[in-house]
């Protein structure tokens, strides 16, 4: 069957159940959002329809302002963090037998798939006074007594990493397992070691993959919700904490809104400067 | 009328024609080989008859009824795929009664049928196997197996044993030939291997750019190409400038060859001469004077490379029929007239 | 070697910090008591069996369920033709569903929560389980979609083209050749949205979180009220789910295709 271009509405009829499930339930919903960040707080209700721009004026504010630089920096932090840990294990998998890649990606993808709310528990847990790693390093003599571990920035940032690396992983698995792999030959023939070629050859070819990955990263760091909420304080908290905070528990969901499409925007920036690396790297 | 017609067939995409106005008359039970070289047209032309592409204009007459306007599955063909097509999710017995399955053949009617043509391809009592399980040649067989299973009009193949290794692939030559015969069905194969044209066709089709160059028995297509391109295309040739001199005799490389004459008018043209038909002996007389720049030694064949000024002629002698010369060495060739074909511009 | 003892030492430390938090909540959750120590204190394994004992926990997991399966199947069922669609016609422009079928998963998921939020809000359907299950289907689709596209991509063209050659139409084509080849990537795009619906946490919240419990809210509820051993149990439940299904994928599909070890050799 060769691809053809439709002949008649009939042949357009598959694309009709995608098509009203996608425009109803994400087009519609997604304008909705940005229509409510410019309506007014209705404290009985959801909100009062208006047009004001007051919900982005109240960007402008210092707390904001730290707000979202604190956001920006902690995704960049798991970022970098993440794919250094993951990059030179990521290259080392690929080297692996077929068996122990497929073994590691179960691994990981459980541990992707997992919920936020069960990875903020399994963390506070590890890092609490009672049954956290404080009584193993107490037992291994190590320390006087267990201590809990959080709330801390540490132990956001750790439960953080945690969630993106398995994520990090495998958005760099495709390109790392498909690199040619007599490009390293070649080196180790011209008498690179093994590790020197590592970072001779393999990182300077893969280096607009890493930029892209680092980009992916971040803005899946953007997205968690949860674990500053329960692995940190009030001040650790990011713009994704901040938007689910003022919709659900100040019920402010015009603020919200305005935060959201804010934090659309921004997503939307990097994932175009994504595109843009990895068009150039295809050009390459 | 009987057999297949394909009358002005042409297809074009975008701007690229790929097969251009081409006619040509199938006899009932002939064997064809489209023979060319890549993006010659001729798959294109074997997709538009299985349907699979549709021609910018012309029509395609089997049997007289014109089936230009009729959907690949309602044809009546039996197709063989350059990938083979086997459906990997089938078992062969599966694969082979797939056509008879899609009509609402019995069970038991789908295993004789499958029997049958297992035997056909000797291959019995494959039936249960997987197909992923199967040699590059079975696979090829049950491919076959599977296109003939409804005894189709017009039996379709499109480079079929390109997968196949040299020795394979001459031995299933042989074996398509001897089927297609016991058979009798109509044939056509899309191949860019002359051997292979040469070996099962009843009648060879060269194509280029789109057109029909040559369309004849493969013993005329090597004996009298009609042009340049084929004698090149078929086996291998020299292509000698011939020139009528002034005293109206017609030469070879600045030698006279008696007996060769050019079409009337004509003064300059190209001749092709197989190696085969190339003597070599002692230097002199009418023969031209030559020197022997690389000799290959096939065992059964020498292949000799001569040069006469900036042209390089090819002979091919077996070992006892051929002067004993090394590199360096004079010749003189000779070119027998009645093997020397005078070729249209 | 030291090369391969420091490259199994880097497997190992990566190893270890992906599982100590769970072996920590495994451990946890075999407390004899109700509390939350380790080394676990005793060893018992009621607090598994009060995932579907006790009636708050059983009816959270009864919801969580219901909600990943139809969620689930939503998602296959505006995946499949979508893929079929873009794999059979050249349709430039039906690209954008594409977009926006991988839009929801692109983006961070609050937005996407606070998306359906206002909108199930304004048609006044908040809080109804069904808007659950469209939002969970709408956010996931993008599962089904990659996995389909890619399942399509694999089969090669001349499969089709063979099929219809030996008087199979349209339909025929896609019954007995099509839907089976794509069988497998659609099992495991149904996998994949399935276990993430049973993990999801936030726009299950933001759509129905203020009248129903699923697994996740739950915990995050009893993390807010107190500590129960439930909530490690059932974390272990679900990565066992999680390891279970990718397993499976794993055993009977080619999950390194799946992530994109080989290039698709589509059109």
């Amino acid at each position: 069957m060769r691809r053809e271009a439709p002949k008649s509405f009939a042949d357009y009829t598959p694309l009709l159940f995608p098509g009203v499930m996608l425009v109803v339930f994400f087009v519609v919903p997604f304008s909705t959002m940005i229509a409510v960040s410019f309506f007014k707080r209705n404290p009985a209700g959801f909100y009062t329809p208006d047009f004001v721009i007051d919900n982005y004026a109240r960007f402008l504010t210092t707390f904001f302002a730290g707000v979202l630089g604190f956001s920006l920096m902690l995704a960049v932090l798991v970022a970098v963090c993440c794919v250094s840990i993951a990059f030179p294990f990521t290259y080392l998998l690929t080297k692996r037998s077929r068996r122990v890649q497929t073994l590691w990606l179960v691994g990981l993808l459980s541990v992707l798939s997992l919920s936020e709310v069960i990875i903020g528990f399994a963390w506070s847990t590890l890092f609490s006074q009672t049954a956290g790693i404080t009584n193993l390093f107490v037992a291994l003599g190590l320390m006087d007594k267990p201590v809990a571990l959080l709330p801390t920035f540490g132990a956001v940032l750790a439960g953080m990493i945690y969630q993106a690396l398995p994520y990090t992983i495998l958005v760099l698995y495709p390109a790392l397992v498909r690199l040619d792999p007599t490009l390293l030959e070649a080196a180790r023939t011209l008498g690179a070691s093994p590790v020197k070629a590592f970072f001779n050859v393999v990182t300077p070819a893969l280096r607009n993959t890493i930029v892209a990955t680092l980009i992916m990263v971040f803005v899946f760091a953007l997205g968690s919700y949860l674990l500053p909420q329960i692995l940190g304080r009030p001040r650790h908290w990011t713009l994704s904490v901040l938007i689910t905070d003022q919709a659900i528990y100040q019920s402010n969901m015009p603020f919200a809104a305005a935060m959201a499409v804010f934090l659309v925007l921004i997503s939307l920036a990097l994932v175009g400067l994504t595109l843009l690396v990895g068009r150039r790297e295809n050009a390459l | 009328m009987s057999g297949l017609d394909i009358n002005a067939i042409t297809k074009a995409f975008g701007n690229f024609i790929a097969v251009d106005n081409v006619r040509l008359n199938v006899p009932h039970g002939t064997f064809v080989c489209l023979l060319g070289p890549s993006g010659c047209g001729k798959t294109t032309l074997l997709r538009m008859i299985a349907g699979l592409e549709e021609p910018t204009s012309g029509a395609i007459v089997l049997d007289g009824e014109d089936i230009t306007p009729l959907p690949t599955h309602k044809r009546n063909l039996g197709m063989v795929f350059q990938s083979l097509a086997l459906f990997p999710h089938l078992s062969v017995g599966d694969n082979i009664a797939y056509a008879l399955r899609i009509r609402g053949a019995s069970k038991e009617e789908q295993k004789k049928r499958v029997d049958e043509l297992l035997t056909l391809i000797h291959l019995p009592g494959f039936a249960d196997r997987p197909v992923a399980k199967l040699s590059g040649g079975q696979r090829q067989r049950v491919a076959i197996a599977r296109a003939l299973a409804l005894s189709p009009k017009l039996f379709l193949l499109d480079e079929p044993l390109s997968a196949l290794d040299a020795k394979l692939r001459e031995a299933m030559q042989v074996e398509l030939r001897q089927l297609q015969q016991r058979l009798g069905i109509t044939t056509i194969v899309v191949t860019h291997d002359q051997r292979e044209a040469m070996t099962m066709a009843d009648l060879v089709v060269v194509m280029g750019h789109g057109r029909i160059l040559q369309a004849a028995p493969p013993i005329e297509i090597y004996r009298k190409p009609a042009d340049a391109f084929v004698a090149d295309f078929i086996g291998i040739t020299n292509l000698l400038p011939a020139e009528v001199d002034s005293a109206g005799r017609t030469t070879i490389l600045g030698t006279a060859i008696p007996g060769l004459a050019m079409p009337a008018g004509v003064t300059k043209a190209s001749v092709s001469i197989r190696p085969e038909d190339v003597h070599l002996g002692e230097p002199g007389g009418r023969a031209i004077t030559g020197q022997v720049t690389f000799v290959r030694d096939l065992g059964g064949t020498i292949e000799t490379f001569v040069e006469v000024g900036s042209t390089s002629i090819i002979a091919v002698a077996t070992p006892r029929e051929r002067p004993n010369v090394s590199v360096g060495a004079k010749v003189g060739v000779t070119l027998p007239p009645e093997s020397c074909v005078v070729l249209g511009s | 070697m030291t090369a391969t003892f420091l490259r199994r030492l880097y497997f190992t430390i990566v190893a270890l910090f992906l599982a100590a938090p769970l072996i920590v909540v495994a451990g946890v959750s075999v407390n004899a008591r109700q509390e939350l120590t380790f080394p676990p204190k005793g060893f018992s394994l009621a607090w598994y069996g009060q995932i579907f004992a006790d009636p708050e926990w059983r009816l959270a997991l009864i919801h969580s369920v219901t909600l990943a399966v139809c969620s689930a199947a939503i998602a296959v069922a505006i995946a499949l033709p979508l893929a079929w669609f873009l794999w059979r016609r050249i349709a430039p422009w039906a690209n954008i569903f594409q977009v926006l079928g991988l839009a929801p998963f692109i983006l961070p998921p609050v937005i996407t929560a606070l998306g359906f939020l206002t909108f199930w809000a304004t048609v006044g359907l908040f809080g109804q389980f069904f808007t659950a299950i469209i939002s969970h289907a709408i956010f996931f689709v993008t599962l089904p979609l990659v996995t389909l596209s890619l399942g399509f991509a694999s089969i090669d063209r001349s499969l089709v083209e063979a099929a219809a050659t030996m008087g199979a139409d349209d339909r025929t084509v896609l019954k007995t050749v099509v839907l089976p080849l794509i069988l497998p990537y659609l099992v495991s795009g149904y996998a994949f949205a399935f276990v993430l619906s049973l993990n999801e946490y936030i726009v299950a919240y933001m759509t129905i979180g203020f009248t129903t419990e699923t697994l996740p809210i739950k915990i995050f509820n009893a993390l807010r009220y107190g500590y129960t051993p439930t909530m490690a149990s059932v974390s272990v439940f679900f990565v066992a789910v999680a390891a279970l299904v990718f397993g499976s994928i794993a055993k009977f599909g080619d999950i390194r295709r799946l992530l994109g070890a080989m290039s698709s050799e589509g059109n």
